[in-house]
């Protein structure tokens, strides 16, 4: 068992320090997210002013949008490396190692879990500069439980993608599982705002209830309430993506 | 050089459609943030200062055209990027190709590929109960902007290429469309905007070409905006083939 956590260690150190190897790699995950939500709420941010917004400002209500879409960029893109690897080779011979499949992925899916604080904690910064109230410490522990989780998710479904396809020209493909999964809830707006359709996915949709938990420290006091549905939610995503990934690895090399 | 051009237009057209994975973005995206805006944001039309619409969906459906030429732009480059990469660049400009049709090539399939997204993105909004209130005139007038917008935008990408002579360069570009298109009034009434994007909206092309576009689509067709949408589409157009050209003259002086 040590010996598969300096195993695990290992690969989340190696994902970690293409941040600070290449930093240039890290930018359009943090840039990304931040545009949007720097623009959305430039855009958009008289929509707060309506009924059912509770007064909160459109930039606090965006934020943690912005945390967790930063959060599925960063799963997607330990896909994209993923698949860079075993374009170059290296991924064959990481199998040679006399490690168990899922250790490896723990490795690969941790690394993306700890890379999801950065745009999260950047995005921090940026929006208590623009005059967002400070959460709490509690407050924010949780949202950044509910970023790793939902990085973890999204890499695990990358993961997938990246062993499916082989290539890293399966890049939007990732990219566009977490877009849709992040968006496609009450990201704009609460429940009572949005039109019939996208309020009934956003319902279906497991990410709204790890958004909504997410958000409430931004927007007013955290509730058991809204802070299990939101745990139950990425842990059966964790799981089931996990589960189909790892599914996926011991598939490799046979 | 009008066969040229053809040709090499024709090689561009060819690549693109042999790679859906890079057409498809320039749809899907802006189709996904359409669905998106529309069913998230569209109790915003209650909003006082709001224009009269019928909806929504009508509102916002100008800003997908828009975003998506504007990914056509940064395609179009990516793909010229690639070509200077894989050498084809060279071997092209070792034949006795004139050299204006390389960047007229290009910015000509791009143009094509402006009349594909054109199209898709009526289809899309007449399919959801969106009613082109300019009437044919009024899609013509659409065509006309469109086309002009996204040959303007496929050349801004050509010379981002000439400059940068890679492909992750110009992919990393890809954020920066989105900074752009934010603050204009693409997708919001420029009364409705925040601070300081209002002041900046109001003096941004893409605010001009988005009402271009948006007028025959929302509203009763007055011309004067589709012409300032036209003017806008044009200069945007001749500066980005003009620089683009002495681009070109440069990489081969230094070539």
């Amino acid at each position: 068992m040590r010996h598969e956590l300096r195993m695990i260690g290992a690969l989340t150190r190696r994902g970690l320090n293409e941040i600070l190897r290449v930093p240039g790699g890290a930018l359009p995950g943090i840039l990304a997210p931040t545009i949007f939500m720097l623009g959305m709420a430039a855009v958009f941010g008289r929509a707060a002013t309506l009924d059912g917004y509770d007064g909160v400002s459109f930039l606090a209500f965006i934020l943690p949008v912005g945390m967790l879409q930063g959060a599925g960029f960063t799963g997607a893109a330990t896909g994209v490396n993923l698949a860079r690897d075993i374009e170059r080779g290296w991924f064959d011979r990481m199998l040679l190692a006399p490690a168990p499949r899922p250790v490896l992925l723990a490795g690969i899916v941790a690394s993306a879990s700890f890379r999801a604080l950065l745009p999260a904690g950047f995005l921090l910064i940026v929006a208590l500069a623009l005059g967002v109230s400070w959460p709490g410490l509690i407050e924010l522990g949780l949202a950044a439980v509910l970023v790793m989780g939902l990085a973890a998710a999204m890499a695990c479904y990358a993961t997938l993608v990246a062993l499916r396809f082989r290539t890293q020209q399966a890049a939007p493909l990732m990219q566009m599982g977490s877009f849709i999964a992040v968006l496609f809830t009450t990201a704009y707006a609460p429940r009572e705002l949005l039109s019939g359709w996208l309020g009934t996915i956003a319902d279906l949709n497991p990410v709204t209830l790890v958004l909504e938990g997410a958000r409430q420290g931004f927007v007013g006091d955290v509730t058991w309430a809204v802070t299990w549905p939101a745990l139950v939610s990425i842990t059966c995503l964790v799981v089931v993506f996990g589960g189909l990934a790892v599914r996926g690895m011991r598939r490799q090399g046979f | 050089m009008r066969a040229a051009t053809v040709a090499l237009a024709r090689r561009a057209l060819r690549n693109s459609f042999r790679k859906p994975q890079f057409l498809a973005p320039l749809v899907v995206f802006p189709t996904l943030f359409l669905a998106i805006n529309v069913g998230g944001l569209g109790a915003t039309r209650s909003l006082e200062g709001f224009p009269q619409v019928d909806g929504f969906l009508d509102y916002q459906l100008a800003s997908a055209m828009l975003q998506s030429l504007l990914l056509g732009g940064v395609s179009a480059g990516i793909a010229v990027a690639l070509d200077i990469e894989g050498g084809f660049f060279d071997r092209l400009v070792a034949s006795p190709t004139p050299r204006a049709a390389i960047v007229l090539g290009r910015v000509l399939a791009a143009a094509v590929i402006a009349v594909i997204q054109l199209v898709y993105f009526l289809i899309l909004g007449l399919a959801f109960g969106v009613s082109i209130k300019g009437g044919f005139a009024g899609v013509l007038c659409i065509f006309v902007v469109g086309i002009v917008a996204g040959t303007g935008f496929g050349a801004l990408g050509v010379l981002i290429a000439l400059r940068a002579r890679n492909a992750s360069t110009v992919q990393g570009i890809f954020p920066l469309v989105f900074v752009v298109l934010f603050i204009s009034s693409a997708f919001f009434p420029l009364e409705l905007l925040s601070s300081p994007a209002d002041v900046i909206a109001r003096y941004n092309p893409l605010s001009w070409i988005a009402d271009g576009l948006r007028e025959p689509i929302a509203f009763s067709g007055d011309l004067r905006p589709v012409l300032v949408g036209l003017l806008a589409a044009a200069a945007v157009s001749a500066a980005s083939i003009g620089f683009a050209m002495l681009a070109l003259r440069g990489r081969l002086r230094d070539a």
